[in-house]
């Protein structure tokens, strides 16, 4: 197990996501990634990890306007396991 | 599978935070209507329309703006503008701003056109409407391809790109050079602000906000004609993945039409 903190957390709109991917590779913390399911009109759409920083970086590269953006008043820490799915 | 891949812990996004949060930002500009349009995925327009948008709503001008817009892609996002519009013809957007600007001399104008409508249709409205000095914004969103009616080689197409009649490449002795507007503009005696900007990164978006609010700015002090020409992701008309777009911009587009503020206070920035 390892503690990881999250400062700020995003509200994804998944539903009107057309699955560019532009935010991957802009979350300077790294901790959004693309979903293995398809949202409502057939696309994947990102899916939040902890470590969010509040940013923003996301809500500026996003065509479809599809992350609001918080910042938490007192940091947020998850527990987070480290499983390895590797055989 | 070789090697080990950490599962990542997925948390929930489909609600606001339960713990004390403020929020820093919402999905869409104020002066957004609606969250929707049928823009293609990975398309750079509705970016650079958001920090336009966020940038008037930062000066406090929403209810003096008009804008006036010119045709292409981003014609179908006017829907979603909370904003007095104009519909141009093909190109003629600066000549309506300058119109409207005469009559409305309080009024903020600024029009909106990409590279096909300004810098082919329409290039000498925008070339006269500096060179008199017009007290107006135009604003050009530049991908080099013209998007709405097929995907063909605009005059800002940089060598080498990719477009649906130049599938080898823009080849100079063929095709001719690209315009570079921004710099074509600066150097007239009319202009007061010309800058460019990307919206290939977040700190590139950032960036081009800034410069619309500079330009809006030197507007409203009346000093002149002021340019804002941003470069955006086209990876439709530019056969890439949408998830290249960012890259491709920024490394053949953003090599010729270099990013920056070119012209600040009716002074040139560069030599």
């Amino acid at each position: 197990m390892s503690q990881v903190e999250s400062r700020g957390t995003v509200v994804i709109a998944v539903d009107r996501c057309k699955g560019c991917e532009l935010c991957i590779p802009a979350c300077p913390p790294a901790v959004l990634s693309m979903s293995v399911d398809q949202n409502a009109i057939g696309f994947a759409y990102p899916e939040l990890a902890p470590g969010c920083t509040g940013c923003g970086a996301c809500l500026l590269v996003c065509p479809d306007f599809c992350f609001a953006v918080y910042g938490y008043d007192e940091p947020v820490l998850h527990e987070e396991e480290d499983t390895a799915c590797a055989p | 599978m070789k090697g080990s891949m950490t599962h990542r812990m997925k948390l929930d996004t489909a609600n606001p935070p339960a713990q004390a949060a403020r929020q820093k930002g919402s999905f869409a500009s104020g002066l957004q209507l609606t969250t929707d349009h049928d823009l293609c995925p990975g398309c750079g327009e509705p970016v650079a329309l958001r920090a336009l948008l966020d940038a008037v709503e930062t000066l406090g001008l929403a209810q003096r703006t008009i804008g006036v817009v010119g045709i292409g892609c981003y014609t179908a996002l006017t829907s979603m503008i909370d904003l007095d519009l104009i519909q141009a013809l093909h190109g003629r957007a600066p000549s309506l701003a300058t119109g409207a600007k005469r009559m409305r001399p309080d009024a903020l104008l600024f029009t909106l056109q990409g590279d096909g409508d300004m810098v082919n249709e329409g290039l000498q409205e925008v070339i006269h409407t500096a060179a008199r000095g017009e007290n107006v914004t135009c604003v050009l969103l530049n991908n080099g391809v013209f998007g709405e009616t097929g995907g063909h080689m605009t005059a800002t197409t940089v060598i080498g790109q990719r477009t649906k009649n130049t599938l080898e490449g823009r080849d100079a002795a063929y095709h001719g050079h690209p315009i570079l507007i921004g710099d074509l503009l600066a150097g007239l005696g009319g202009t007061s602000y010309v800058a460019r900007g990307s919206v290939h990164d977040a700190a590139g978006v950032a960036k081009t906000r800034k410069y619309f609010e500079r330009a809006f700015e030197s507007q409203m002090r009346g000093e002149g004609f002021s340019f804002v020409e941003v470069l955006t992701m086209c990876p439709t008309g530019w056969f890439v993945p949408t998830k290249e777009g960012p890259g491709y911009l920024d490394e053949v587009m953003g090599s010729v039409h270099v990013t920056g503020e070119l012209k600040v206070g009716g002074v040139l920035k560069r030599d």
